[in-house]
């Protein structure tokens, strides 16, 4: 790759590293404060708080209900993750496999929830959960995650179905292969990498989908991120330090998702394959 | 094949791109490039003259195609120098040595039309106007593309964006044309039509030409001199006949087809020439290193001067595969020892048969065995 | 009569038992995103009192909810070209470097985290006695607080801090994409550093950056819960999502809501359109390189 050594190329280059350094910096302090702030027992207007205790982690643990919220929260991201992962690669299979009139259309309805700001289908379809009863319930939950998660799933495995050769599957069917043993012998072995990453992803977004979890959340169906949403709301009732206990909790239950899925995907592609998505 | 001076305007070409030798004598001295602890150069020394074509060739991971960035200032060197007529230019940036490139993949802007490829070198020379849009026309003409020149990369042929990388390359008359393996992308006839027109326009515009290729017809047919390198050293340089006829060693005469080779004894010696005992027969070769009698050497041999017949005398062996390639049958033997030959042979002989194979006299090279 | 089965008839034109596989699918998306948008059209036109057209003509008199269409271009705009501005240049820096992956890992964090962490995070770290103003103060640069949160800068700051990762990793991808060989055939040529950036990278990368421009201003133009948490959400930071979700979840007014939040998808539209127009006058085709 080309150097250049000239001065002003030297100075422009350490504004360069200096803001992106900044940048990290203050990022790392803000997830820095909340969990310094979980665990003071003290902290006001100096660098590091009096003194240090756990005792937060169970007061917020009792008092926001943390182990039913942990619990409705991953009920309802899995249910999300499970079901838009077997809706999403059927569709995908045929969407990447036929080409039939009106194929283009159908593609742009899949396309549509990913590119239409979250709030403005997601008032109305709020509102129509709850005529249907389905307001503050699990499954209206679950139904107003996959409508974006659905269609992701759909995008991404699309491109990864049609680097399969369907002369791959061609093969098997003239060695013998039955639909049920193509599908599980050759494809889902194939697909398998495709849809982990495809999951997990969805998985990590599911989590941290706030807009729509919270227009139809009801109180016994809140997620982690609503329930922080809340808490921060109403930031006078309880001690911040519980309040970031509980941003600690939900912190790490993202990470560790996070981990898990960047054994798979490049931090670039959680971005880019959205780009994808939405680029055409 | 002389397509190029058929197409373009005698006239325009001695007054665009000149004929003259341009630039001065390129000299390489202790070329080293190393990446963490690999050398990928390991000093590499070698003086060019103006308008002299040089191949550098080698198999992939030789260091060739760094050599060639170093030389264009896309690698900064760990060692050694660079001077172009006497100047010292290795602590140049790439964008102020004036060298043409041209790429294996081209590097078209995808961006720019043809003609804006091509002039981008001479707005960078700040060269605007009639006298640009002449030398690219010049230039345009050279590589019969004058009719292309508002199409985008994109849409033109693989040769054609070929035509279009050289044009732009040599538009700014530069003192040193640098061409990295630009042939590897085209199919094998189109690359038989380059390689002629390539070397006319080198003859025309009397730059210095340094290309690099895996592929020892391309440089035989191409080249004044070849530079032979591998694993970052050079092994032997020639021309295209002194490589042909001599290689130095093992390694070089390998690439050159030198596909045969059958340990032995020296014999005896007198002057260039040397006897070796192979498998119990006697043979006289070339000695490309000094011998004396009783050490261990090897015969190497092309397939077209290892004769095969039916009868004695000569190395016997079984034919394990021959295949018919217009003129005469070309195959594979093997000795009961398990050594290899790839033979010649003028009358078919059948798979299992046995064979006695005799390398034709002056043809066989003998070199120390530890050389490759 | 040997004219081909109807079966056969449909399976020429793509239509067999495989694409039926998209049945469920396309149902799901018909009852769950085309039935409610439908709804949603239908129900901002049927409004609880007035013409069909009351709950526009309302929202367009009021400069308490019109007013919100301005607060939230003001926020979305600006940071999204503060977050473009920053983006690029660190791009092309980091794209020379070898390991980028733990960087790009730092930067993925705040975009899974989500905006409500991060305003909760900036809540304290922003605040009156927070680490940012002390800092600021002990270098001297501050001699009193700055005031930073419960107003447009705090939101500003968030949408800095999920938006310019998001900015940063589309563009980084943008411009890994452009052949290196395209830089280094320019660099041969006499293009200086400047020179190559002006006429080579920029030119190839105005596509790329124009969609990267349209998904951050997404982003940020549909900002939520940091309005209300970092900002002030009765005040300059009141933005359209604010007033669509107090119309429809306060008031109890799903017509009015429906009828704010489709105002609002038709506003974001407008610029997606005008910035992605713009990018159509430039090369559109593949940077990779020009090989056949």
């Amino acid at each position: 790759m080309i150097r250049d050594k000239g001065l002003t190329s030297k100075i422009w280059r350490f504004a360069i590293w200096a803001v992106a350094g900044l940048f990290v910096l203050n990022l790392a302090a803000v997830i820095a404060v909340v969990i310094i702030n979980s665990f003071a027992t003290r902290w006001l207007g100096t660098w590091l708080p009096a003194g240090w205790t756990t005792r937060w982690y169970f007061d917020a643990w009792n008092e926001f209900q943390l182990s039913d919220v942990v619990l409705v929260t991953f009920e309802i991201v899995f249910t999300v993750t499970i079901l838009s992962g077997l809706l999403g690669i059927i569709t995908a299979y045929a969407l990447a496999r036929r080409d039939f009139p009106g194929k283009k259309i159908v593609v742009l309805l899949f396309l549509l929830p990913l590119l239409i700001p979250t709030l403005t289908y997601g008032i109305p379809l709020a509102t129509v959960l709850y005529q249907f009863g389905l307001g503050g319930t699990f499954w209206g939950v679950v139904l107003i995650n996959l409508v974006p998660s659905f269609p992701f799933v759909v995008l991404v495995m699309i491109p990864f179905i049609e680097q399969i050769d369907p002369r791959i599957e061609a093969a098997a069917r003239v060695f013998g292969a039955g639909t049920t043993s193509l599908f599980l012998r050759i494809l889902f072995p194939l697909l398998l990498p495709g849809m982990l990453a495809a999951l997990l992803l969805v998985l990590v977004r599911a989590l941290a989908m706030f807009e729509l979890t919270f227009l139809v959340a009801g109180p016994t169906t809140q997620t982690l991120v609503v329930s922080l949403y809340y808490a921060v709301f109403a930031s006078g009732v309880r001690a911040s330090q519980s309040i970031d206990a509980m941003a600690v909790v939900y912190m790490v239950t993202t990470l560790f998702w996070l981990v898990i899925a960047l054994q798979f995907v490049n931090p670039t592609q959680i971005v880019t394959r959205a780009k994808q998505q939405s680029a055409h | 094949m002389n397509a190029v001076a058929e197409h373009a305007n005698p006239a325009s070409v001695a007054s665009g791109v000149g004929a003259s030798r341009i630039g001065g004598r390129l000299e390489l001295d202790g070329l080293r490039r190393s990446f963490g602890a690999y050398n990928a150069l390991a000093g590499i020394d070698l003086a060019i003259e103006p308008g002299e074509f040089i191949a550098l060739l080698g198999p992939s991971g030789c260091g060739k195609s760094t050599a060639l960035n170093c030389i264009a200032g896309l690698l900064e060197l760990t060692g050694g120098e660079i001077r172009l007529g006497g100047r010292r230019i290795d602590q140049l940036e790439p964008e102020k040595r004036g060298f043409g490139m041209v790429f294996q993949s081209y590097a078209l802007f995808p961006h720019m039309s043809v003609r804006k490829n091509v002039g981008f070198g001479l707005a960078m020379q700040g060269i605007k106007g009639p006298e640009a849009e002449k030398r690219i026309r010049d230039a345009l003409a050279m590589v019969r593309l004058e009719s292309q020149a508002d199409k985008l990369p994109g849409q033109l042929s693989g040769g054609q964006q070929q035509r279009v990388a050289i044009a732009r390359a040599i538009v700014i008359r530069p003192p040193v044309v640098l061409m990295d393996e630009p042939l590897s992308n085209l199919d094998a006839k189109l690359r038989l039509e380059m390689r002629a027109e390539i070397r006319a326009i080198h003859d025309q515009i009397g730059s210095t030409t340094i290309y690099v290729t895996h592929d020892q017809d391309e440089a035989l047919s191409l080249a004044d001199r070849i530079v032979v390198m591998s694993q970052g050293n050079i092994q032997q340089i020639g021309t295209p006949e002194e490589l042909y006829q001599r290689p130095v060693n093992l390694t070089v005469a390998d690439f050159m087809g030198f596909r045969t080779r059958m340990p032995g004894r020296i014999v005896s010696v007198a002057g260039d020439e040397a006897e070796i005992e192979v498998d119990g027969s006697r043979f006289t070769g070339l000695a490309r290193e000094t011998f004396r009698a009783g050490e261990n050497a090897a015969l190497a041999i092309r397939p077209e001067d290892l004769v095969a017949s039916a009868t004695a005398p000569g190395i016997a062996a079984t034919v394990v595969s021959i295949e018919y390639r217009g003129r005469a049958f070309f195959g594979l033997a093997r000795t009961a020892a398990g050594a290899e030959l790839y033979f010649r042979a003028d009358e078919p002989l059948s798979r299992g048969a046995s064979a006695y194979l005799s390398p034709a006299p002056q043809r066989a090279l003998i070199f120390r065995e530890d050389a490759a | 009569m040997s004219a081909p089965s109807l079966r056969s008839r449909l399976a020429a034109r793509g239509l067999d038992g495989t694409t039926l596989l998209i049945l469920p699918g396309l149902i799901f998306i018909l009852a769950l995103f085309v039935y409610p948008f439908a709804f949603g059209v239908i129900d901002s036109l049927r409004p609880k009192e007035g013409a069909w057209y009351a709950n526009y003509a309302k929202f367009f008199h009021d400069p308490y909810q019109y007013g919100t269409i301005a607060a939230t271009l003001w926020l979305a705009l600006p940071v999204t070209i503060v977050n473009l501005a920053l983006a690029v240049p660190i791009a092309f820096r980091v794209r020379l470097m070898r390991r980028q992956r733990l960087l790009t890992t730092i930067l993925v964090l705040p975009i899974t985290l989500g905006t409500v962490f991060v305003a909760d995070g900036l809540l304290t770290f922003l605040g009156p006695r927070g680490w940012f103003n002390h800092a600021l103060m002990l270098l001297g640069i501050l001699h009193e607080p700055l005031k930073l949160t419960n107003n447009y800068w705090g939101v500003f700051a968030s949408l800095l801090i999920t938006g310019f990762p998001f900015a940063f990793l589309l563009t980084l991808s943008y411009v890994s994409g452009i052949d290196p060989a395209i830089e280094q055939a320019a660099a041969t040529l006499g293009a200086g550093p400047r020179q190559r950036f002006a006429r080579i990278f920029l030119p190839l990368l105005v596509p790329g950056l124009a969609v990267t421009f349209c998904l951050s201003f997404v982003q940020a133009y549909a900002v939520f819960p940091s309005a209300v948490l970092l900002g002030a959400p009765a005040g300059p930071t009141r933005v359209i999502s604010i007033a669509a979700y107090q119309a429809a979840f306060e008031q109890y007014d799903h017509s009015m809501g429906s009828a704010i939040a489709l105002i609002m998808g038709g506003v974001e539209l407008v610029v997606v359109v005008l910035v992605l127009a713009g990018r159509s006058l430039f090369y559109r085709g593949p940077a990779g390189g020009t090989k056949g």
